[in-house]
């Protein structure tokens, strides 16, 4: 959302890092100052559009719906109602899932949903971020899962098998954690550098192998699987290597939120302050011309990557140590490393496009359950109108036909 | 590039000196040192884990007319004489290089083989490899792979980048088992599927093509989408009506007469279901529309060059339309392969992925439909090796045996393929002036 405005900072650090040459404008950026002067609105009904058509869904697939359907001729009102009681129910549930639960009478279990979609939230804004950073530097990361499984696995072998104090444990569960997934992604980073081996095929297949890694490490005792047992599961934490809750045992929301906002603090400070993410959207913008600007574009790529595996990294800690401490599984990754390329995109890959992103999405899974729990409704409705946002909201112009919107300006 | 847009060629005769679009590019020392690590590896391997005992290649099946005997092989003797062969291969690798010559594709295929050969032999000690049965299933494994890897291509050579691949696959699925549900057929299922897939690809053709979104946002998020969409559909509507909705009739496999009865080829290729055969024919018909006909030319000149595509009198973004609506039917055909052949019912998000390993496969292939077809039977042959080892036990950790054939895909795509170019106007939305 504030690209007009970095835009408009990159010319101080591309004095040291160019030899003065003003980066060019770019064709990005007219097209984005238009999608940023005035197209709140559209976004706005973007998200109406999106909410009309899950609408729609639900309400087709409702049975009392398609009972008064057979006669909506002879008694419309009982349709309409039917209509009215499937979509304002699921909405209900979804906003008393994810935000404020009114049903019920003391206040901490009335906002605990908030915290719900807060825990949901910081796996989503940290694997965004780490994807979102990739984007900006023309790195299409779809080694989301791998990064998150292998730093997961690390810092659930930490947090399993040592002995020593919080203070200690917790910090250096997290740092191998970030570590190994920085390393895993920057593999991806290297051979692209070294090779012109294509990101995505490789982050592909390094997931594969991240995957039957930790399968072979969880099948293996003495690596991470709970002696005694079939299944492959670890052991659950050590109760010094957990990220503590940050409000208390009545809720679930633990430390890792906190990280996630330090994360995005971080992310903006590295893409919009530092000689660093000047060269990093430089080359995101045009490698050749970052190149003959004299960026050593390989290493800006493999540096990307490395910071981006341990954003991800990050998210997969703040599952293993956070929101499931009892043991390491194959799944501990819960498709967020493809969730995250979607908060990123709807994110616009900005730091704080995708702290929001991330809060929406997150908002959306911790509603999601609840909506399926009280109503019936499948999750996966979820996923249908998450889409469709980030649909509309990156084709503006749609919307406004769909409206009959007049057009912004005549080109 | 500009051999493409010669407006020449764009006349009656189909112009054969357009040829692959292919980079020329210096001799690189990569294939060598790949090939060489590769060896180093194997032999290391069998030299640090000896084995004794022989390992059995059966290359046939109790049903089929001809019979092979069982190939009964030495173990050590049989890898250490494909190492060498390696070797060998590695060595006329490494002198072409220093002739300032390119390693040919064959030479890498006949040392893929060897290799691959060498270390099965060695992991399968004692007990009996089932090489029609691998191969066989590889292939049938890597149907919607090809399809998809196929639809891919198209979309990409038009200068559509498809990551909706696996959305084009998973719609296709649906529809394939929803339709040869309701009409006790597979093959208004089949059709189905191809309508579901270009339905994807409209959507994609709208916002990538007609509202200038990116593509790649487009393709993600349509993935997603169909996934939720199918998911919702099959909780609310098909789990419920199962035995209406959701039990579709399969094809069965059809032996082509006298090929079908060739020993070896002829159960690997010859006997599979009628996807099977229309694959055969979509790849074939793909590669000469897209380098021998004019329709090709103009769909690889749109990707290359609008604007000079256009100024020729080429209609781009009609053009692209068209392109990617064949484009999904294809990769929609390839869904099919899940509910009209593996299994008699739709399931959520049953194609696991396999949409963004066919996009691998296009990569791989360079973007090029016979290649990238090649690259999804590799994908296919690994996905098919987990069971065959499930079943024949091996003295190497399964998980590592399964990663394999992703590893050696990176050593692949860093050694040998090396810079993979895209059609020069891969992703670029194109606005007639």
């Amino acid at each position: 959302m504030n690209d007009a405005v970095t835009n408009e900072q990159a010319p101080a650090p591309a004095e040291k890092e160019s030899g003065g040459q003003p980066p060019e404008p770019g064709k990005g950026h007219s097209l984005m100052r238009q999608i940023v002067a005035g197209d709140a609105f559209a976004g706005v009904l973007a998200v109406v559009l999106a909410v009309l058509v899950g609408s729609v869904m639900v309400a087709a697939t409702d049975d009392t719906v398609r009972e008064t359907a057979g006669y909506v001729f002879a008694r419309p009102s009982d349709f309409f109602s039917a209509v009215w009681d499937a979509v304002w129910g699921a909405y209900t549930a979804l906003f008393r899932g994810a935000v404020y639960n009114n049903l019920v009478s003391d206040f901490a279990t009335q906002i605990r949903p908030l915290t719900e979609t807060l825990k949901f939230a910081a796996p989503l804004i940290l694997a965004g971020l780490g994807v979102g950073l990739g984007f900006r530097a023309g790195l299409f990361n779809i080694g989301g899962r791998g990064q998150m499984l292998l730093a997961g696995a690390a810092a659930g072998y930490v947090g399993i098998n040592f002995d020593l104090p919080i203070a200690i444990h917790l910090p250096l569960a997290i740092l191998v954690g970030t570590v190994v997934g920085a390393f895993w992604a920057a593999i991806a980073g290297v051979l692209k550098a070294r090779t012109g081996a294509h990101e995505v095929i490789v982050t592909i297949m390094l997931n594969y192998v991240a995957y039957y890694l930790l399968f072979y490490a969880l099948s293996k005792e003495g690596l991470l699987q709970a002696p005694g047992s079939a299944n492959p599961k670890s052991l659950p934490m050590k109760e010094s290597a957990v990220l503590p809750d940050i409000l208390g045992d009545r809720f679930n929301l633990h430390l890792g939120f906190l990280i996630a906002l330090v994360a995005v603090a971080f992310a903006w400070w590295l893409l919009n302050r530092s000689a660093l993410g000047y060269r990093i959207r430089a080359v995101g913008e045009n490698p050749s011309a970052a190149r003959s600007a004299g960026i050593d574009v390989g290493r800006t790529w493999i540096t990307v990557m490395l910071i981006a595996g341990a954003l991800v990294g990050l998210a997969g800690v703040n599952q293993v140590l956070g929101t499931v401490p009892d043991g390491v599984t194959l799944d501990l990754d819960a498709g967020i490393g493809f969730d995250a390329i979607t908060v990123a995109l709807l994110g616009r890959s900005r730091p704080l496009g995708i702290l929001a992103a991330g809060l929406l999405f997150g908002a959306f899974k911790a509603g999601g359950f609840s909506m399926q729990a009280a109503e019936g409704i499948p999750v996966d409705i979820v996923l249908v109108v998450q889409s469709l946002i980030v649909l509309f909201i990156a084709a503006p112009p749609l919307v406004r036909a769909i409206f009959r919107l007049p057009a912004k300006e005549a080109k | 590039m500009s051999a493409l847009t010669d407006p020449t060629s764009t006349g009656a005769s189909p112009a054969p000196a357009a040829t692959t679009g292919e980079v020329v590019t210096l001799v690189s020392r990569k294939t060598p040192v790949v090939l060489g690590v590769l060896t180093v590896g194997l032999a290391l391997i069998l030299l640090l884990q000896p084995e004794s005992g022989d390992t059995t290649l059966r290359l046939a099946r109790e049903t089929d007319i001809f019979q092979l005997p069982d190939l009964t092989l030495p173990t050590m003797p049989t890898a250490w004489a494909l190492t060498v062969v390696c070797a060998l291969l590695t060595g006329e690798s490494v002198r072409r290089y220093l002739a300032k010559k390119r390693t040919p594709m064959w030479l890498v295929s006949i040392f893929a083989v060897a290799w691959m050969t060498g270390f099965l032999v060695w992991a399968a000690v004692g007990e009996t490899l089932p090489v029609v049965g691998l191969l066989a299933g590889s292939l049938a494994l890597a149907v919607p792979l090809v399809f998809g890897a196929l639809g891919g291509v198209l979309g990409e050579r038009a200068g559509v980048v498809n990551i909706a691949i696996d959305g084009q696959l998973l719609f296709g699925a649906f529809a394939a088992a929803v339709v040869s549900s309701m009409t006790g057929s597979p093959w208004p299922g089949l059709l189905a599927a191809a309508v579901a897939g270009a339905l994807v690809a409209l959507v994609l053709g709208l916002f990538a093509i007609s509202y200038f979104v990116d593509q790649i946002i487009v393709g993600v998020v349509l993935n997603v989408l169909v996934i939720g969409i199918t998911s919702f559909m099959f909780s609310q509507v098909l789990a419920p009506n199962a035995a209406d909705l959701n039990t579709s009739a399969r094809f069965k496999v059809v032996p082509i007469p006298v090929l079908g009865d060739i020993p070896l080829i002829g159960p690997i290729l010859f006997r599979q279901t009628p996807v099977v055969y229309l694959l055969y024919i979509a790849v074939a018909v793909v590669t000469f529309a897209l380098y021998r006909t004019r329709w090709g030319l103009r769909v690889r000149a749109v990707g290359e060059h609008p604007m000079a595509a256009d100024t020729v009198g080429i209609k781009v973004n009609r053009t692209r339309y068209r392109t990617i609506l064949i484009a999904g039917a294809v990769a929609g055909l390839g869904g099919a392969f899940y509910t009209l052949v593996s299994v008699p019912q739709f399931n959520r998000e049953m194609t696991g992925g396999a949409g963004y390993i066919a996009l691998a496969a296009v990569i791989f292939g360079k973007w090029d439909p016979i290649r990238a077809t090649l690259a999804a039977l590799l994908f296919g042959f690994a996905s098919n090796l987990q069971g065959v080892l499930s079943v024949i036990g091996s003295n190497v950790p399964s998980q590592f045996m399964l990663m394999l054939p992703y590893v050696v895909t990176i050593f692949a795509v860093a050694g040998l393929v090396g810079r993979s170019r895209p059609p020069a106007a891969d992703g670029v939305p194109y606005r007639p002036q």
